[in-house]
């Protein structure tokens, strides 16, 4: 199908600014289905709340949009109860890792079939471009003028720890990668989790020295690796991209699905 | 397989004139118009590479392409 088929064109032209990278990924996202060949009925996408969570909107699969935070808890709820159907959740990283920090972790915990995608930008755009948990220390943001003190999260070593079976890291400059990796993701029996650095030239690239999107990519190109290009011995200081974790645990579902087989057989 | 352009198909509707599209542009095919939106300037250089089509957070370009041999067959 053509990407247009996966669109509610309606809603066209986004309300996204100029070169926001959260396009990108839903670009890259709808390639991944549509290599995938998986069908529109199948595939339910939950978001929560922020630039990101828009997402939901013009995509055109069964959609939720929910509170902020909490769009894996309403997604864990529709994948207990339809175990059959692909659930897909785009986050932001605010709304991932601060007020959905604890959701986050006990997904990943549970193991719970779902792919969470943390579309990365290190700010609050929505909201006039605050510092995030993954903003990290020494940025700028419109609540650290002066520059921020937090460090950030770590999301790939965060949901590694949390026990999530599928962790990646991408950026919307590796376009390919990128689709590879979310089609690995959603194919994953178990949580997967995708990093994928995107760029928010409106707060972030104007607070911290990059003018436009094509910087923030640039950015992107020179600054990250790929895992299967590191050499032994290598100490460069540059964000990695690929593939962390990619593990086979008890799925959640099927194993509710197991209990509640061994229980009724108690029954009788 | 080679790939042979048959069109650059930009919406300007929806391109916002970011400007990715042109910079990461590896044959120079792209350029802004005079109303700050994308316009394929030299299609005659594409490879058909979809990067564009790809990188563009509007969804507002399409590349149609036809493998060479495919091309053969019909012609």
């Amino acid at each position: 199908m053509a990407v247009r088929d996966y669109i509610r064109q309606r809603f066209f032209p986004h309300l996204w600014c100029p070169g926001c990278g959260h396009g990108i990924v839903m670009n890259g996202l709808i390639r991944a289905i549509d290599h995938m060949a998986i069908p529109k009925n199948d595939i339910v996408m939950v978001s929560g709340i922020g630039c990101s969570s828009r997402i939901t909107g013009y995509v055109d699969v069964h959609t939720l949009h929910t509170l902020h935070g909490r769009a894996l808890a309403f997604a864990a709820g529709v994948k207990l109860s339809r175990p059959e159907l692909r659930v897909i959740v785009p986050m932001g990283d605010g709304d991932a890792l601060s007020i959905g920090g604890n959701h986050f972790i006990h997904a990943a915990r549970r193991n719970m079939d779902i792919t969470a995608i943390v579309m990365n930008n290190r700010i609050y755009g929505m909201t006039g471009g605050q510092f995030s948990p993954l903003s990290g220390s020494g940025t700028q943001a419109s609540t650290a003028p002066f520059g921020n003190i937090d460090p950030a999260f770590d999301v790939v070593s965060l949901a590694k720890a949390a026990g999530a079976g599928f962790v990646a890291r991408s950026t919307t400059y590796h376009v390919t990668e990128m689709i590879d990796l979310l089609k690995q993701a959603i194919s994953h029996r178990g949580f997967s989790v995708v990093e994928i650095l995107s760029q928010c030239p409106t707060y972030f690239g104007k607070h911290n020295g990059m003018e436009s999107a094509v910087d923030m990519m640039e950015n992107f190109r020179k600054n990250t690796k790929s895992l299967g290009k590191i050499p032994e011995g290598y100490s460069e200081d540059k964000v990695l991209r690929g593939v962390f974790v990619n593990e086979n645990r008890p799925e959640y579902c099927q194993e509710y699905e197991r209990i509640i087989a061994s229980a009724m057989k108690g029954e009788t | 397989m080679k790939k042979i352009l048959k069109d650059i198909r930009i919406n300007k509707a929806w391109c916002k004139g970011c400007g990715i599209c042109v910079h990461f542009c590896p044959g120079k095919v792209l350029e802004m118009d005079e109303n700050d939106k994308a316009n394929a300037r030299y299609p005659e250089l594409c490879i058909c590479c979809m990067m564009c089509e790809l990188r563009c957070p509007d969804l507002a370009i399409e590349v149609i392409s036809d493998d060479e041999s495919t091309d053969e067959v019909s012609s």
